[in-house]
């Protein structure tokens, strides 16, 4: 049990590139944070300082008010789950659970009993005597959890535990998790690349991307109210639309026709002396097929008509896709954020907006169709920072 | 084994891609090189592997396959029974002869008489011992310097590729002209270590030190063929395992003892099994540097005195398959240890 604070910790390599850049971080006792970013962001790196396996450049890193930057690995007290899980592969899954505790001296009775212990939490017990290597993946990783927990760690540090199991089971993992943590109770700080498992696990979530902390805040707070164009299309799945739009007077032009500026909008931006041109963002659930709106609420929003381009029904929904004429938006972020998504048409090319319609819609691939929106949840960013300035501070 | 894949995969459903993998390779959970490569250098499989159809179940294709194996390989087994096979026979029927070609009247057959000649005689003795001494010493020397080394290699960051060659110099030097360095090092007048260490005496002319100088040639002959195999199985230990190790408390040595060197031991056994093979016939270093006088002279020493300079092809024959037969006892107490070392073999087998 400790609380964790990393203290503008900064991690330089001797090559001179910059991996991670001044994070301030306070991870309270028990609590459950994931560090979240696309490949190469800083998060593992940052978790290697956490856990000593890695020299932090400068800054301070203290657990439970500690100075642990000098401090190896062995001395901190932490434990650390591995994406490859890293079991002793010449050990059985009873003595690699039991390493860490042999290390410390624990006498064999306590050894005994807490191995059989954390078996008996992990289901584990009848694969006590099995190695490494005759046990399935979603067994392996129960080891390794294992062999974290057997010792009562001050933190659990997780390299990306889940990814290298298949869908199905890392669903199922992931909730046991989620229990496990709730139950031990201890201080955790998890790395993932995958927003789902983010969202779904953290108390808190730090989004992270070229060495700097985009965003930290509660999985709602960071898809409500998102700091900025990065954090805003990497959280959430599918992602955000993003639109070019002009300011002009009291309305807002967009692709989709011209639409109202809500009044907080307008209060907000002109607070933050925002330039006219904007990039406005709106998630897939808030649009809706026109025909299934109730008549008060069409009339309080804003519908448009398009071309159902391709179709998705996933049973529950559907999601609609739209083409959209003239260039999209260009902002640096959204360029960054393509980068790492793999969406190459980010830039340029035909934009398309995806819109998450009700099961009941009527809509067919190549027919048009009214499509409603609320512009209140319009949210709108500066292209240049990137900045959300729809979002109260 | 291809055909026992899918089968597995289906008993088992909803398990990830780890579970599908044959259970007796595979020393690490890292899916990498080891699922495929162990299941590639599994020639012998395919009969042990269809343990439940056995060779009756064998397809036409599988068969020609084999079949195609077979003739592949006999050019080469040829050429291995020519060159190996042949000798061998040649100087087991000579070894239960009288022939010595200064009395080619007196060539007959005598059973073993010439093993009990060599075995009751004590410079065949003295000759095994100092061989054995020479080789346990040198091959432990060299496992830990060896071992230091490779470490060094591994983890150096700077220079990487000039810190490995200068590392490999000394093997790539021929034996005999190294042997010649030594000798001349440590000869009286023109040794810079013998007027160093010994000004008053002649090293090579004294029987401890002279063993002594013997191993410390071989060693540093040596070594870098030794680090460039355990190297090779450093390699093979994650870097994750030893992180996880770290975190899991262990110090530097607890990592080395614990975690790198259990995982690395198939590397480690093949290294020392090469390099015990290699010393336990030690000839060129010998034959340099004291020409085996006061009682240094290995087996491979004796025997060349007996074939070639006193031609008695008898008993020279008897001590060549006495030392074929040492070799072959070391190579199989390796075999049986390693077969005990290799990963899966050992415990559970099937589930």
């Amino acid at each position: 049990m400790a609380e964790i604070v990393l203290d503008q910790v900064s991690k330089r390599y001797p090559d001179g590139a910059l991996a991670v850049s001044e994070v301030n971080l306070t991870v309270a006792d028990g609590e459950f944070i994931i560090l979240v970013g696309p490949s190469g962001c800083g998060k593992s790196t940052t978790l290697n300082m956490v856990a000593g396996l890695e020299d932090i450049t400068a800054g301070e890193l203290r657990i439970d008010g500690e100075r642990m930057n000098e401090r190896a690995p062995k001395d901190r007290d932490i434990a650390m789950v591995f994406q490859s899980y890293a079991l002793y592969p010449h050990m059985t899954v009873r003595e690699n659970m039991a390493f860490p505790l042999r290390l410390a001296k624990v006498d064999d009775g306590t050894v005994r009993r807490k191995v059989e212990e954390a078996a008996q939490v992990l289901d584990l017990t009848e694969h006590l005597d099995r190695r490494p290597s005759n046990l399935s993946g979603g067994q392996r990783q129960r080891v390794a959890m294992g062999r974290a927990i057997v010792r009562d760690p001050k933190a659990f540090l997780m390299d990306e535990p889940l990814s290298n199991l298949d869908a199905k089971l890392r669903g199922q993992m992931r909730t046991s998790l989620s229990r496990l943590q709730k139950k031990l109770g201890t201080t955790t700080l998890y790395v993932t690349h995958d927003q789902t498992e983010a969202m779904t696990l953290g108390d808190r979530i730090v989004v992270l991307q070229g060495g700097n902390v985009q965003q930290i805040g509660s999985p709602q707070h960071l898809y409500d109210e998102p700091a900025n164009l990065f954090v805003a299309g990497f959280i959430g799945s599918p992602s955000m639309n993003f639109l070019p739009v002009t300011v002009e007077n009291d309305r807002l032009s967009t692709p989709l026709g011209s639409v109202p500026l809500p009044d907080r909008s307008r209060t907000l931006l002109s607070a933050a002396d925002a330039p006219r041109e904007l990039i406005a963002g709106i998630r897939p659930e808030h649009f809706e097929d026109a025909a299934l709106v109730e008549d008060h609420l069409r009339d309080k929003g804003h519908t448009f008509t398009g071309t159902v381009d391709v179709l998705e029904s996933l049973g529950s929904e559907k999601y609609a896709y739209f083409e959209l004429e003239g260039e999209g938006p260009q902002a640096r972020q959204l360029a960054d954020l393509a980068s790492v998504t793999g969406s190459a048409d980010e830039g340029g090319g035909p934009r398309q907006l995806i819109a998450r319609l009700s099961a009941a819609t009527r809509a067919k691939e190549g027919a048009e169709l009214d499509v409603w929106f609320d512009p209140a949840h319009i949210l709108l960013f500066d292209p240049d920072s990137g900045r959300n300035l729809t979002r109260a501070e | 084994m291809t055909t026992t894949e899918p089968d597995r995969a289906a008993t088992r459903p909803g398990t990830g891609r780890h579970a599908g993998k044959p259970r007796r390779e595979d020393t690490t959970p890292a899916p990498a090189g080891t699922g495929g490569g162990g299941g590639g250098s599994r020639p012998v499989d395919p009969g042990g592997n269809g343990g439940r159809g056995g060779r009756a179940a064998m397809s036409e294709g599988k068969r020609a396959e084999r079949r195609l194996g077979w003739l592949l390989c006999a050019p080469a087994a040829l050429v291995m029974v020519a060159v190996t096979g042949w000798p061998i026979i040649y100087s087991i029927w000579l070894s239960l002869h009288r022939y010595d070609l200064r009395l080619p009247d007196q060539q007959e057959f005598i059973g073993l008489e010439n093993y009990i000649v060599v075995l009751t005689n004590s410079y065949w003795w003295t000759a095994f011992w100092v061989t054995t001494l020479i080789t346990v010493i040198s091959v432990a020397i060299e496992l830990v310097l060896g071992m230091a080394l490779a470490l060094v290699m591994h983890r150096t960051l700077v220079a990487r590729n000039l810190v490995r060659t200068v590392t490999l110099i000394p093997y790539g030097i021929v034996t005999v002209v190294a042997a010649f360095s030594w000798f001349y090092a440590w000869t009286p007048d023109t040794g810079y270590l013998a007027g160093t260490f010994a000004p008053d005496g002649a090293p090579l002319t004294d029987r401890a030190a002279s063993i002594a100088i013997i191993i410390l040639a071989e060693v540093w002959k040596t070594t870098p063929f030794m680090a460039l195999l355990l190297l090779a199985g450093l390699a093979l230990v994650p870097d994750d395992l030893t992180k996880a190790a770290a975190m899991d408390g262990a110090g530097p040595w607890q990592r080395l003892w614990k975690v790198i060197i259990p995982v690395m031991k198939p590397a480690i056994l093949v290294a020392l099994l090469f390099r015990t093979l290699d010393a336990f016939r030690i000839f060129d270093n010998i034959f340099v540097l004291t020409g085996g006088a006061n009682d240094t002279s290995s087996v491979s020493m004796i025997t060349y005195n007996n074939l070639i300079r006193g031609l008695n092809l008898g008993i020279g024959s008897a001590m060549s398959v006495l030392i074929f037969i040492s070799v072959a006892i070391i190579a199989f107490l390796f075999v049986k240890l390693f077969g005990a070392a290799a990963p899966g073999s050992t415990g559970e087998r099937g589930r």
